[in-house]
């Protein structure tokens, strides 16, 4: 699971969310994929940014 | 003064220098100016000195803003990584936060240790009360940084005006919720203080408490423990208050009541001012509209603004949240106040004269044009303003 692990950016303020690290703060343990954050996740560092705003970051 | 440079790949130099630079200085100025009164007390042995602080803010603010007038001045996009990363504004945020300790224990001292009458003991209280309440736009500043000394600054600060929850439901409740009827942090149109408060105060603690009971079971940690970001500030607050009245007495209950009420009471005059009447339009999928700088009301006065980082930049601190102080911009044609957060505080402790000078400016605004569809109103209020203002 985690070679397919992606980064998704908010757009406003660069934060990203590594699904490889996951989010210790916020609760989400490495490995938690993107798709399956709630549906009202909100960035949690800017809180103007939804989920469906956040992007894809290209993989390297 | 410190010049900030980039030449770009086509050799155009851009330049700036910040010319409030050495002014910002003043926000260090003001948590200390109820101490003020008590020096003046000390020395002169006459009360009415205890008097002045009230009167520096509410009274001089006003009149400052008023004289100064207001600054348009932005700093080059380009340069602004640069003005970021520049140490200077940070160390004067951090230093705001035992100044803060300082005033506050200064004056509890002084309260419990001397004999004043009633209304030196109130002007004085009430007074700190008010600067404490700016500790909240210290903690607002640091609170929104990423880095692990700011955030613990913001709590440690936090806890001074007792409004330990306020990190999570800023950051995490009222930037999400701002400018929409769920939002108890935004003032609807026809709604006074007073009622807003009674919805604010309680709203908004309810909001950072589910918002971190949600986080700590994610974690599958207890909500009742010292992972709980709500509390790590309430518990110095706690160290700090029962402190005092073990070493002063019983006098310091009605201090502290006092205090922290008008601390709070600070905050909640914010909130009310920045996004009254103003509403996030609804999208197709049912969501509201992202935050747009139209949604706050700002001030550029300068001499207010130099007192609380920036804060009246208030559109672009919300589309813009984690922004530094000394970067946030002014933009034409938003929603702005006739005064700084001082002269706009003594107006919304009057509704009907609230209601007078803002009401009609609301209505004013471009993206609104006289559409009452397009305002958050109070529903209490609604028959009342569209008898008065709808077509």
């Amino acid at each position: 699971m985690l070679s397919m692990a992606s980064k998704f950016r908010c757009p406003g303020c660069g934060y990203v969310y590594d699904e490889a690290q996951g989010d210790d703060h916020e609760g989400y343990p490495p490995g938690f994929a993107f798709a399956e954050l709630p549906e009202g996740f909100v960035c949690p560092d800017c809180s103007v940014r939804y989920k469906e705003d956040f992007l894809q970051d290209d993989p390297a | 003064m410190h010049l900030y440079t980039l030449t770009s790949a086509d050799g155009h130099v851009e330049s700036y220098t910040d010319r409030k630079r050495y002014w910002w200085m003043l926000s260090l100025v003001n948590p200390l100016i109820p101490l003020l009164g008590v020096g003046g007390h000390l020395f002169s042995a006459n009360e009415l000195w205890l008097v002045v602080p009230l009167l520096l803010m509410f009274v001089l603010g006003p009149l400052f803003d008023w004289l100064f007038g207001e600054d348009e001045n932005n700093p080059p996009e380009v340069l602004v990584p640069q003005l970021e990363d520049d140490r200077y504004y940070r160390i004067l945020t951090y230093l705001t936060v035992p100044l803060h300790y300082i005033t506050f224990l200064c004056v509890a001292v002084w309260v419990g240790t001397q004999s004043l009458s009633w209304w030196g003991f109130l002007t004085l209280t009430v007074a700190v009360g008010f600067a404490d309440g700016f500790a909240i736009n210290t903690g607002h500043e640091l609170g929104h940084k990423r880095t692990k000394i700011e955030t613990w600054l913001a709590k440690i600060v936090l806890a001074v005006p007792a409004y330990g929850h306020f990190w999570i439901e800023h950051n995490r409740g009222h930037h999400r919720d701002v400018a929409t009827p769920q939002d108890p942090a935004s003032a609807r149109m026809g709604e006074s203080i007073y009622k807003f408060a009674r919805r604010e105060i309680p709203g908004a603690f309810h909001r950072a408490w589910m918002i971190e009971h949600e986080r700590l079971c994610r974690k599958g940690v207890p909500v009742w423990s010292l992972h709980n970001e709500v509390l790590q500030s309430y518990l110095i607050t706690i160290v700090l208050q029962v402190g005092l009245i073990a070493a002063f007495g019983w006098i310091m209950l009605p201090f502290l009541l006092v205090h922290n009420f008008f601390s709070w009471w600070v905050l909640t005059s914010a909130n009310y001012i920045e996004h009254y009447g103003l509403l996030r339009a609804t999208q197709a999928d049912g969501k509201f509209e992202r935050c747009q700088p139209h949604h706050s009301w700002n001030a550029n006065h300068k001499y207010s603004n130099l007192l609380l980082f920036h804060l009246q930049r208030h559109s672009d601190h919300h589309a813009n949240p984690t922004r530094r102080y000394q970067s946030l911009r002014h933009f034409e044609d938003l929603p702005s106040l006739p005064s700084g957060y001082y002269g706009m505080y003594i107006i919304a402790y009057f509704p009907s004269l609230w209601f007078k000078m803002l009401d009609p400016r609301l209505l004013a605004l471009p993206h609104i044009n006289g559409d009452l569809s397009k305002i958050n109103i109070d529903p209490d209020a609604k028959q009342h303003i569209y008898a008065k203002y709808g077509e």
